[in-house]
């Protein structure tokens, strides 16, 4: 018979205490969960991006409706808890009740609402939970006034978001410096030099004596006479846990609801985690104490033996650009010394202070790469005396030998979260290793350990070096967990072996598996046009569906249609074409790119071709906006019309652009010509840059502005525009037959050396020729409209249904 | 006992392809294999919703287009470390033939 366990509150650290329980004993209770808010658990600590537009509340779900089914959780959310009768145990909400054998509460935390006149105004907000979050994204505040009252985590998060939607920002902070908790005035003064860099301002020592407004907010007045308009008002000076249900329960209350070590009120039958919880004096408002408690308490239901143990925790600020570290005590005192490293030009600023030869504070600002070295000395009590004159500068200056930097990785707990897009940890990777998985792709497979943004990748790879001891096996991985040959070995395989579809490949070279997967098949599809531009022909269903549909599917299942405009020069027919195509065909957004192009976003799949056959019909032409191949030149305007232009940049943007579309390369491809070094058009962080100059061309290769930022690397100057031509077509044939499928080419040349790539396309003419050769080749196949060989009659309906049965039932 | 209605050719499927048939329970994708085997599932990833018939087939195993979640069209279990389930109809070809469940017709929104 399964025990009856009741939970007040859907946050965080309930959630983690029910993934805990689940996992330690998935039969030992019948679950009902309330929840005032009509939603169940998410990810509160990703709110300022939600709040910014980096992501929405669908991004931040931590249980869907199916996790809380697949447990078998009772859920009643929307149903805020009202009256706990302990001598009966029951627990009464606004709608239902339900018995318990041990009931959680879990209800978190309120903001403080500082008791001003105003306060209660319309457009005066906190900022704790979705509702709030949505309430500030709906009051629209782009170009209105905000005011963020209380420069903490808190404040500056939400005034970090509202300015990131457009807002005129003001933090009004009743102490000398922001976020006076976790930092020194010295860091918090490079803080708010950072803020105002992004126009936010910040007013420090300033207490808020009133809102004013007539209906609405309109103004804060301060003590001290200032004033700041405010469209919204948003107040953020501290929480207090939320603890009316446990006051009215007559359980033991503090500030917090009291609880003991392993996490158990006054009431045997009744326990407390999360923000709402006082344990030992202390009160919690960061995640991870909160988890702490949760594996606690999972314990402490299932009868075992468990105990809460506070630990100090570090701060780090999620607001982009600002890069703070803050841990432990750093206030001045007798006894404690402190080491500090200032680095006015860079804006850097590291502190620690110490006492009995140990860290027992760290406050860093502007690099805080060593922030979770100088946190473990901390919190092991390492005796720092031996490392004394060189610690400020961090591990990599300690002693004669370098770190072995497998010793942080083995430091690590199990449950320190290492993948952070996925939540995989450390002892899950472990596991995985240890089950067999050996190759970071069997890893990712089987935990999705940096499968998402892919930045944790080294740290994957360390944690199975550190499990499986010594030196990471790299036997080298193959392309993909369908075969052990690499990227190199197959395309070199290819060519030797004269293989010429992805049946033989699969064949001769021992896939494992039937017909490939999602990663292999594009690659291999795109090796074999490559190598064989006449005689392979192009195997659509190989293709991501980008490539397949000729158009960027979004989110929603539609479709963005960008036309190629050539060289970034268009003319009042296009315009007109696109125009009244979007009309049409009801496109819900029309967006110039960064390209120098137009998107027609959230079109439907069925309507692709119709669209296509108008554009076309205008003269337009897939822009391949979509496509590992090539994208756009960006031009300026040069020497046709721009007083500084040295050579007619845009018409050579237009040549290259008319000459290189069509093709299809290892990753996508773009170009830019800047007619003087003034640089308009940003050559200098793309694939080919030109610049022109008074003596002819400057190209450039092997930029990046994407998850990566690097300048282009000089390939070679000429007086010809015919020679830049020239050596730009070798340069980009050289990368299709070389390049792993998926290298962009700043990756690709970075493993071959420009100096090798130079030698081919600028000095060895012969070859240069014999690549521009091959190049025209490949280019008699592929430079031509995919639009208009999809918008035929016999294609168009192809992109519609296969059948209708609303239509049949209705019949 | 299932009850079978004919939608269309082999044909007008590609070979590791798919298409969608419109039901008043939503939108079924409708996959072929490369040995010509046709499967029915929901054409919605229980991830984020994404249109599993624009995904790439191998064997009998599709990837979502939107974040690579893989499904055994067998039984619709999403494959590897992702958890979920996606719904799958009977059909089945015949002379040529693509039939699905008459269900589909029969469920209507009321």
């Amino acid at each position: 018979m399964k025990r009856k366990l009741v939970v007040i509150g859907a946050g965080m650290a309930s959630g983690r205490m029910l993934e805990q329980l689940f996992e330690l004993d998935p039969d030992a209770y019948e679950v009902t969960l309330f929840n005032g808010e009509p939603r169940g658990n998410y990810n509160r600590l990703m709110l300022s991006p939600v709040l910014s537009g980096e992501k929405t509340y669908e991004d931040i779900v931590t249980h869907g409706d199916d996790w809380y089914a697949a447990h078998g959780v009772d859920c009643r959310f929307g149903e805020p808890v009202v009256r706990i009768d302990r001598e009966k145990r029951v627990v009464h909400s606004n709608r239902s009740s339900a018995e318990y054998d041990a009931l959680v509460i879990a209800t978190g935390s309120a903001p403080f609402i500082i008791p001003v006149v105003g306060k209660e105004l319309p457009g005066v907000v906190t900022y704790r939970d979705l509702e709030d979050t949505n309430a500030m994204i709906e009051a629209g505040v782009a170009g209105k006034d905000a005011v963020v009252i209380g420069g903490g985590l808190l404040g500056l998060e939400a005034a970090a978001g509202m300015a990131a939607r457009g807002a005129s920002v003001t933090v009004i902070h009743l102490m000398g410096h922001l976020m006076e908790r976790q930092l020194d005035p010295a860091a918090g003064y490079l803080l708010q030099r950072d803020l105002e860099k992004r126009g936010i301002t910040v007013h420090c020592k300033g207490a808020t004596k009133a809102i004013i407004g007539h209906g609405h907010a309109e103004a804060v007045l301060l003590e001290d006479g200032t004033v700041y308009p405010a469209d919204l008002v948003c107040m953020a000076v501290g929480i207090r846990p939320e603890t009316r249900i446990a006051v009215d329960a007559h359980l033991e209350v503090e500030r917090g609801i009291t609880v003991d070590d392993a996490l158990r009120t006054s009431d045997p039958h009744i326990f407390a985690l999360g923000e709402c919880v006082e344990h030992r004096q202390q009160l919690f408002g960061l995640v991870a104490p909160l988890y702490d408690q949760a594996k606690v308490l999972a314990r402490t239901l299932l009868g075992q033996e468990a105990g809460f143990q506070p630990v100090q925790t570090a701060t780090k600020l999620k607001v982009t650009g600002c890069d703070l570290f803050s841990a432990g005590d750093f206030a001045e005192g007798e006894g404690r010394e402190d080491i500090v490293f200032r680095d006015p030009g860079r804006g850097i600023y590291k502190r620690l202070v110490l006492e009995n030869d140990r860290i027992i504070g760290v406050v860093m600002y502007g690099d805080t790469n060593d922030g979770s070295w100088f946190y473990g000395l901390m919190k092991d009590q390492t005796d720092i005396s031996e490392m004394r004159d060189t610690l400020i500068f961090g591990p990599a200056f300690q002693g004669g030998a370098q770190p072995d930097p497998m010793a942080a990785v083995a430091a690590l707990p199990p449950e320190a979260e290492i993948c952070g897009c996925n939540g995989v940890c450390k002892g899950t990777i472990v596991q995985a290793v240890q089950n067999g998985a050996t190759t970071l792709e069997a890893v990712r497979a089987t935990t999705k350990a940096s499968g998402s943004c892919g930045t944790c990748t080294g740290l994957v790879q360390q944690v199975m070096a550190f499990t499986l001891g010594g030196a990471l096996v790299e036997a080298p991985s193959g392309m993909c967990k369908c075969t052990d040959h690499t990227h190199e070995d197959v395309r070199r395989l290819i060519r030797s072996m004269g293989l010429k579809s992805i049946p033989a490949v699969m064949q001769e070279l021992g896939w494992k598996s039937v017909g490939g997967c999602h990663s292999c098949r594009p690659a291999l599809n795109y090796y074999l046009l490559a190598e064989y531009p006449l005689e392979y022909s192009d195997d659509r269903q190989s293709r991501f569906v980008n490539e397949r549909n000729h158009a960027n599917i979004q989110k929603d299942g539609t479709y963005s249609v960008v036309p190629r405009m050539w060289g970034g020069v268009t003319t009042p027919a296009e315009l007109r074409a696109i125009a009244d195509a979007a009309e049409k065909y009801d496109v819900p957004m029309v967006k110039v790119t960064g390209g120098q192009r137009i998107d027609l976003l959230g079109v439907r799949k069925e309507d692709l071709p119709h669209m296509w056959a108008d554009l076309n019909a205008a003269g337009l032409v897939s822009g391949h906006a979509y496509s590992k191949g090539l994208r756009t030149v960006k031009t300026c305007v040069g020497n046709e019309f721009c007083r500084f232009g040295t050579q007619d940049s845009t018409g050579l943007g237009i040549r290259l652009e008319k000459l290189l579309w069509g093709s299809w390369t290892p990753h996508k491809v773009k170009l830019g010509v800047s007619g003087c070094p003034r640089n308009c058009a940003e050559a200098t962080c793309k694939d080919v840059g030109v610049i022109c100059v008074d003596s002819g061309y400057n190209i450039s290769v092997a930029g990046a502005a994407g998850m990566e930022l690097k300048e282009t690397e000089h390939l070679a100057s000429t007086p010809s525009e015919d020679e830049a031509v020239e050596i730009i077509t070798a340069f980009v044939q050289l990368y299709r037959e070389h390049a792993k499928y998926l290298d962009r080419p700043y990756k690709w040349v970075a493993k071959v050396g420009l100096d090798w790539v130079k030698e081919r396309v600028v000095d060895d003419l012969d070859n240069r020729r014999a690549l521009v050769e091959r190049f025209e080749i490949s280019q008699s196949v592929y430079r031509r409209d995919p639009w208009a060989e999809h918008s035929t009659p016999a294609e168009t309906p192809r992109w519609a249904p296969l059948a209708d049965l609303t239509l049949e039932a209705a019949e | 006992m299932t009850s079978f209605v004919d939608i269309a050719s082999l044909d007008d499927i590609p070979r590791q392809g798919a298409r969608v048939v419109r039901t008043s329970a939503g939108c079924i994708a409708v996959f072929r294999t490369m040995d010509d085997r046709v499967f029915a599932l929901e054409d919605r990833c229980p991830h984020k919703g994404g249109p599993l018939s624009e995904g790439i087939v191998h064997g009998d195993r599709v990837t979502c287009p939107l974040h690579n979640w893989a499904f055994d069209m067998n039984s619709g279990q999403a494959q590897g470390a992702d958890k979920g389930h996606v719904r799958t109809y009977p059909i089945r070809v015949e002379n040529g033939r693509v039939l699905i469940s008459a269900e589909l017709i029969a469920r209507r929104a009321a």
